[in-house]
């Protein structure tokens, strides 16, 4: 066809117009199912980290962390947490569930750009009992909560201790969101690491300050059971508590609903 | 016997990434395992074939002058189209494949299609190129994608081969995807020329 | 300091051809010569940071009239007709850089790593380490990401001056071997991994 300025401008604008109402149209079928994928998303990582439970509150926000608090009936069971580290590949998120006790329950990784092969483990490696590398059903106010190359409690990934180190930090961080502990601490080995941009926890500045402004919580944390915010009375202990992990044969069946 | 001939065209004689070397980025890019590179060829395809229909039976409207910026919007309406639908109904698979969806639009081979084959073909056998070169380069990164997988990670679309921590890493990696594919281009040289 | 992580990021650890694959049609096509290589580099430094610009105001744009949905369709229009644009100031101004980039312009509407870069600023998709996104950063991102692009595409352009001099078997002369040097650059990009997180 030849080319003179009518049919050019023309043939353009009724192309444009089309194409723009084709793509209006397929939006608005597309929103709701898109929207309503990703609410999916993060919902089901709320339950693969948490024991069965029946309503959940509203989310609140703790530290920068978003804590979503969860009921069976009215019995407190448990917390999601969503939180952020910087590992080696970009920033990691997790959520991570804990029961009322304040024990790891489950966690499951929504974001990581780690090595893959190596870093990108994490997915599966902090759940899977075998020497000590399974955080499930620790409280990580209670153990050593960093790798065993920093004196800590648990196995590192193999080939993957920035990874790791990240991981733990970011678990750390929610466990102190969870249980309304100010963001700072002096046990993971992430926080002392160069690579870690993460300005919360890196000097003693920040833990002094923490010491300071919380009295009630000094250098025994370690030993010291958090003081966990818990709305509801004390659950009843097996019906919703995140079991012991043993094995990896034994899943427990009330934490994981995957 | 000529609509088999030029559907079989793309798939072999004209295959996008083993002779043409187009579409590289998408090609090194999703091809971390055969699943992806399978997925991503597939989305390709789906591109290719309703430009190619779309731009034949609009050819005659279209003044030579501004074909390519019509062609581009045609284009890039199919790959919104695609890029939406995938976020709604498989968000999983749109997210390990990523920026590479809407980039779609910039692959050298839709547009190349649409000029060397939609705009003079009538839209049946349009249809087909799209459909040929479309299968060709979903084959070619599959292949590619399964080399990587199986390598890297000792597994093919996703069932374990052999252990893992036998496998070659690197080619899961980046630098893992050039070398894959310079050999692979290398053999199918060898191939083509015995 | 932000912006110092942002510019290392984005030259060396995230190297947009080595470890993003993006541009590798370029990566591959002129990378026989280092002038030429030199050329692209610079005009691919030219339009990617303009373009990174441009549709990032447009975006905002976009996204104040909820049309985030076209943002593909206009992007790739608004880049073309930049790219257009661009050959014909250059034409009209400075006749000397339009010798040295002009060759290069058209190439670059189809080089996916402008559209791609785009879109990663607007989507606030890319890595700030602490500095806030907005046209700031993304402009030093896409800057970055551009000088990142040249820098491969001219020691890549180096190692294949030398390497015409080799004799190949011949299924693995051209692309072939190209590709496998290239998996060797990306391999020696991959010690950078982890430098800034």
């Amino acid at each position: 066809m030849k080319s003179n300025f009518l049919n050019m401008a023309l043939s353009l604008t009724v192309i444009a117009l089309v194409a723009a109402g084709a793509l209006a149209w397929v939006y608005t079928i597309t929103k709701e199912p898109i929207s309503l994928a990703k609410e999916q998303k993060k919902e089901q990582a709320i339950k693969d980290v948490l024991p069965e439970y029946t309503r959940t509150d509203a989310p609140e926000t703790v530290n920068g962390l978003t804590v979503v608090r969860a009921y069976n009936d009215n019995t407190f069971v448990g917390a999601a947490v969503e939180t952020a580290g910087n590992g080696f590949g970009g920033t990691i998120r997790l959520m991570v569930g804990f029961d009322a006790d304040g024990n790891i329950c489950n966690y499951s990784v929504l974001e990581q750009a780690e090595t893959p092969g190596l870093g990108t483990k994490m997915v599966d490696w902090f759940k899977t009992a075998k020497n000590k590398q399974d955080i499930r059903g620790l409280n990580p106010a209670k153990v050593k909560f960093a790798v065993s190359k920093d004196g800590g409690d648990i196995d590192a990934i193999t080939a993957a201790t920035i990874s790791s180190r990240a991981f733990l930090q970011a678990v750390h961080n929610a466990y102190n969101a969870y249980a309304g502990n100010p963001q700072a601490d002096g046990l993971s080995g992430a926080s002392a690491h160069p690579h870690t941009i993460d300005t919360t926890a890196t000097d003693t500045t920040a833990a002094k300050v923490a010491a300071d402004s919380v009295p009630a919580l000094p250098e025994t944390i370690v030993a010291t059971p958090a003081p966990v915010r818990k709305p509801a009375p004390k659950p009843q202990h097996d019906s919703v508590h995140c079991p012991a992990h043993d094995t990896i044969i034994v899943e427990p069946e009330k934490c994981d609903t995957l | 016997m000529k609509n088999l001939k030029i559907f079989l065209n793309g798939i072999i004689k004209e295959n996008p990434t083993f002779v043409l070397l187009l579409g590289m980025c998408p090609t090194l890019g999703t091809t971390t395992s055969a699943i992806n590179g399978m997925s991503m060829g597939l989305a390709t395809m789906f591109v290719l074939i309703c430009s190619n229909v779309v731009i034949s039976l609009l050819k005659k409207l279209i003044p030579d002058k501004v074909h390519i910026p019509a062609y581009i919007v045609v284009i890039a309406t199919f790959v919104t189209i695609l890029q939406m639908c995938m976020e709604a109904y498989l968000p999983a698979l749109f997210e390990s494949l990523g920026l590479f969806i809407p980039l779609i639009v910039v692959n050298c081979i839709v547009l190349g299609r649409a000029e060397a084959f939609a705009a003079k073909n009538n839209p049946w056998a349009s249809f087909l190129d799209g459909a040929g070169i479309g299968l060709g380069f979903t084959l070619a990164l599959t292949l590619l994608g399964a080399v990587r997988e199986l390598l890297g990670t000792g597994k093919l679309f996703g069932a374990t081969l052999y252990p893992e921590n036998y496998g070659m890493l690197v080619f899961v990696l980046a630098p893992g995807a050039f070398i894959a594919l310079g050999y692979l281009i290398a053999i199918i040289n060898k191939l083509r020329t015995k | 300091m932000a912006y110092f992580l942002i510019i290392v990021s984005a030259i060396l650890v995230n190297n947009i051809v080595f470890t993003q694959f993006l541009g590798i049609c370029p990566f591959l096509g002129v990378s026989k010569k280092i002038d030429t290589a030199l050329g692209m580099g610079a005009a691919v430094t030219f339009v990617l940071t303009l373009a990174t610009i441009v549709t990032y105001l447009i975006n905002l744009l976009l996204v104040r009239f909820g049309l985030e949905f076209l943002q593909t369709i206009v992007f790739i229009l608004v880049i073309a007709a930049l790219v257009q644009m661009v050959e014909i100031i250059l034409k009209k101004i400075s006749p000397a850089l339009y010798q040295a980039l002009g060759v290069f312009l058209p190439l670059i509407t189809t080089n996916c790593c402008i559209l791609g870069v785009a879109l990663l600023v607007a989507q606030d998709n890319y890595k700030t380490f602490g500095a806030d996104t907005g046209l700031l950063s993304g402009t030093v991102f896409a800057f970055a990401t551009a000088i990142g692009f040249a820098l491969a595409l001219v020691l890549f352009a180096g190692i294949r001056e030398q390497l015409s001099l080799v004799k190949l078997p011949k299924a693995m002369e051209g692309t072939p071997i190209a590709l496998i040097v290239a998996g060797l650059l990306a391999m020696a990009f991959m010690g950078f991994s982890g430098v800034v997180g």
